[in-house]
């Protein structure tokens, strides 16, 4: 009876030494939003690659069958022509390029290979209007938040008119608001009858919008939940993934606490690019020895900034204000005093920020401690190794040796290694933005068991996360930021999800047009 | 077996070099009937291959920062051979305060390109581009367009000179200084790799099977030996040979083995991340060009002792040279990866193609298409074998 727009059947895929794929099956009903959950690594992605052509016919066995026809994608523009649509975590937008332009790029309103601005710019309008983005289509997208580039992108998805649209993440980098507005248009597109895959990591956005649920474990297909068949919350869908019951998505720890360790105060930060615009407005805030404080709010509500600023002045201008460690002031000038006095800070990208993702695990461990490790600038290459070892078998990065290079590990992986580079530095107060984005449930949870085991060995920790449940899972007090100001405190007892919510709308609408 | 296939297969861009380097000299050992490889050749090799070899040692640091390359080398070279000729020949200052005074005035060079590279941000082509143009300019301004030379004994001896046989044994034996120092060279490399070793079995690492150890040191050995017998078959062991060898000895333990180096690299694979490491990457950058400032003056002080003249047009090009040599040996063109002894190999694949083509009367013309295509091979041989690796 259903109407299947899309089948994929026994999809095999192996790449040198492993089977991505084994067998996969999948099948996309017309008008519906199905999504595609698994681990990292499971192989959601690379059964995405294989739909869109990136790995052309005969390097995978199996078949595609769309619209009831055979397909064999030799490319990207194979798939693109049949009208299947694929809009990767990383955005493909050219930051210099106007929004007009790149909703048409490689699709240009042009005849004879002249544009025609003027169509471009007003079927640019169209398609904006269609996905809700009031924007000029003349600006640059870099002048765009993350937000809105995803809604470009959707916009220039449907300007090639996509039957089936394929989102990788795409609230991954997404504050709650605008999640909530893409997933808005998502149902909107399937009211208009458009098919989408989403892919997420974000479970309850998922229990959310979709009709049928696919779930994928290493690289073989697990089982297909329906709506109204199935129940669909939750903890049934991690279920599937891990193949068990996570009891405890957060590993418990009852809090040793100390004395205060780390206070800042009145701290003022500008913008580098804009020195006029004040970023982070009078922040106080404190942290005892052996507590785990949350730092919660949206994107955007200065939690990086703040934090950036105070590892070394890595973010802003004009900084002012106090940081105080066991009460007395301290120097935070550079990043290398700021390591001196204890403080850690992990970036909110890793690849990016964090890794030096051509150079191995043990290099990357060691390089912000080399100089316990050297001798008059001479590096003790035994104690080095015997380093590196001691924190991969302690943080369990897997990983073939201590000499695989960074940008080989898995996500998760990548976030231990980090995090062993800075537990090394043995600091009192590591600050930790965003450890766990985009890593799968199982390593997630190593993740917390980490900072568990910090917080009892008397070091404090500032966590930033965007994913409320987790704020709420791990920290034994909670700071609520919006727009630069820190506008809320919550204890652990007395925090909800709802309340903490409450509190950012609240100083959004006393802080008036204080947004930007 | 599985370690010495796994071993290969780990390093097998680097040896991959060498091994074609070990193919390029047979083949012209083959067609040049055996010259290539005649003791006075091997000799005359290192010593007009001597500027190359030293500008890839200070290109390979630079490069390794982030791709950043010097396109000023060449001109630095020949500004720092008019400034020897000035003091030496036009105002008589003695050669060993002349040789102070290059040096200084090489790293004040490094220092004024360094600021603007480091410091303002300049990308480094376009600062070196426009040092390239000012050095050539003032050394035309300061030679007046014309050569100046000869140069006295003692300049000329730190490019033509040979060490001399301490022993004192008659003319046509050996060379005896040659063989000392290369027995005591392949006694010290066997005995630290021992001492590497045993340290780390005694701190539980994983080292290589014992019959691979020895086959690793006994090659290496019997290459030191090799090559010092060579040169002592003709004249002894050449002083610049000497003065390369200390200089790819201290970079190569200076890059691998030191706090500094290792940030060179961090620096390369991930700038940002290196600065959130607290590294000062300002600073790294900055010491990399001072650096090359200083080994570009020692290459041009070990050009101009070579050609016995200081010339407005010497230095033409070296730059390149010195460019492809880091990066036929291995180097990544957006940094973070490559070596020193890497980019030696690639100087002398680059000197051997162009002896042994000279050798055999082929025309500058083809030997520089050989030369770029040669370049170009390389690299991507080096590109496909990382991806198939992936």
């Amino acid at each position: 009876m259903a109407d299947i727009i899309l089948e994929m059947k026994d999809i095999t895929k192996t790449f040198p030494g492993v089977t991505a794929l084994s067998r996969v099956n999948l099948a996309i009903r017309r008008g519906e939003i199905h999504a595609l959950v698994g681990e990292n690594g499971a192989g959601k992605s690379t059964l995405m690659n294989i739909l869109s052509g990136v790995y052309p016919q005969g390097t995978y066995s199996g078949s595609i069958i769309f619209e009831g026809a055979e397909c064999s994608f030799k490319e990207v523009r194979d798939s693109e022509k049949k009208g299947i649509g694929i809009i990767h975590q990383e955005l493909a937008l050219i930051p210099y390029l106007s929004i007009g332009e790149n909703i048409f790029l490689r699709n240009e309103r042009a005849k004879d290979n002249i544009i025609d601005w003027d169509r471009t710019y007003q079927d640019a309008k169209k398609y904006l209007d269609l996905v809700g983005l009031k924007e000029n289509p003349h600006t640059p997208i870099k002048d765009i938040s993350v937000g809105k580039q995803q809604l470009v992108e959707i916009a220039k998805a449907l300007s090639r008119n996509v039957k089936l649209l394929i989102l990788d993440e795409p609230t991954a980098s997404l504050n709650e608001d605008d999640s909530a507005h893409l997933l808005e248009l998502l149902l909107d597109l399937k009211s208009k009858g458009l098919t989408s895959i989403l892919i997420s990591h974000k479970l309850n956005e998922i229990a959310r919008v979709a009709d049928s649920i696919t779930i994928i474990r290493d690289g073989l297909t697990v089982e297909t939940l329906e709506k109204g068949k199935d129940s669909m919350d939750e903890d049934r869908i991690i279920k599937g993934m891990v193949g068990r019951e996570l009891i405890d998505r957060f590993p418990k720890r009852t809090p040793k606490l100390g004395d205060i360790a780390f206070e800042v105060v009145d701290w003022n930060v500008f913008s580098p690019l804009n020195p006029e615009r004040q970023i982070i407005k009078g922040a106080n805030f404190n942290v005892r020895k052996g507590e785990v404080i949350g730092l919660a709010g949206l994107m955007g509500a200065g939690r990086t900034e703040l934090a950036m600023s105070i590892f070394g002045r890595s973010y802003g201008l004009h900084i002012s204000g106090q940081a105080l460690k066991h009460g007395k002031k301290i120097e935070l000038g550079n990043v290398r005093q700021a390591i001196e006095q204890g403080i850690a800070y992990t970036t909110e990208d890793r690849k990016t920020a964090g890794l030096n993702l051509i150079g191995d695990i043990k290099e990357n461990i060691t390089i912000a401690g080399l100089k316990k490790l050297s001798k008059r600038w001479v590096i003790n290459r035994s104690r080095e190794i015997g380093v590196a070892e001691e924190y991969r078998a302690k943080l369990n990065i897997r990983s073939s040796s201590i000499l695989q290079k960074a940008g080989n590990l898995s996500g998760g992986n990548q976030q231990k290694v980090v995090l062993s580079r800075w537990i090394f530095t043995e600091p009192d107060i590591l600050i930790l933005d965003e450890p766990t984005r985009g890593i799968d449930v199982g390593a997630k949870f190593e993740i917390y068991t980490i900072i568990n085991q910090l917080a009892d060995e008397g070091k404090s920790v500032i966590f930033i996360s965007s994913e409320l449940p987790e704020i709420l899972g791990i920290s034994d007090r909670i700071y609520v930021m919006n727009d630069g100001r820190i506008v809320g405190e919550f204890s652990r007892g007395e925090a909800t999800q709802e309340g903490i919510m409450k509190c950012i709308m609240q100083s959004a609408a006393e802080g008036g047009n204080g947004k930007h | 077996m599985e370690s010495i296939k796994n071993l290969f297969k780990k390093n097998i861009s680097q040896y991959a070099m060498l091994i074609a380097l070990v193919f390029i000299m047979l083949f012209f050992q083959i067609l040049t009937n055996g010259i290539l490889l005649v003791p006075m050749n091997v000799t005359n090799l290192v010593l007009q291959n001597a500027y190359v070899f030293i500008l890839a040692i200070g290109m390979t640091l630079c490069i390794l920062t982030g791709g950043n390359i010097d396109l000023s080398a060449g001109s630095v070279v020949a500004f720092i051979g008019a400034l020897c000729g000035t003091f030496i020949i036009n105002l008589k200052i003695n050669t060993g305060l002349s040789l102070v005074l290059a040096l200084a005035i090489g790293i004040a060079i490094g220092v004024w390109q360094g600021f603007w590279i480091a410091y303002v941000r300049i990308p480094a082509f376009i600062v070196t581009l426009a040092g390239s143009l000012v050095f050539r300019g003032l050394t035309l301004f300061i030679l007046k367009g014309l050569t100046l030379g000869p140069f006295p004994e003692s300049f000329q001896r730190i490019s033509s000179g040979f060490v001399p046989d301490i022993l004192a044994r008659p003319k046509g034996a050996l060379n005896g200084t040659a063989l000392i120092v290369g027995i005591a060279a392949a006694a010290l490399y066997a005995l630290s790799q021992i001492r590497r070793r045993v340290s780390h079995r005694k701190s539980g690492f994983e080292t290589a099977a014992f019959p691979v150890f020895i086959a690793q040191i006994s090659f290496i050995a019997a290459a030191i030996m090799a090559i010092t017998v060579w040169f002592a078959r003709y004249k002894g062991l050449p002083i610049i040979f000497i003065i390369i060898g200390l200089l790819i000895l201290a970079y190569s333990f200076f890059t691998m083995r030191t706090v500094p180096g290792r940030y060179l690299y961090a620096m390369g694979g991930n700038e940002k991340a290196a600065q959130l490491s607290g590294i000062n990457t300002n600073k790294v950058l900055f010491l990399a060009y001072v650096n090359m400032g200083a080994l570009a003056a020692v290459a041009g002080i070990a050009f101009t002792s070579r050609l016995n003249a200081a010339s407005p047009q010497s230095g033409m090009n070296f730059e390149l040279d010195a460019i492809a040599s880091c990066f036929i040996g291995g180097a990544s063109a957006y940094g973070g990866v490559g070596t020193v002894i890497g980019a030696i190999i690639g100087a002398l694949v680059m000197g051997v193609l162009n002896n042994g083509m000279s050798i055999l009367g082929i025309g500058s013309d083809v030997q520089q298409i050989v030369k770029g295509l040669v370049l170009l091979l390389a690299v991507a041989f080096d590109v496909i074998s990382k991806k198939k690796a992936r």
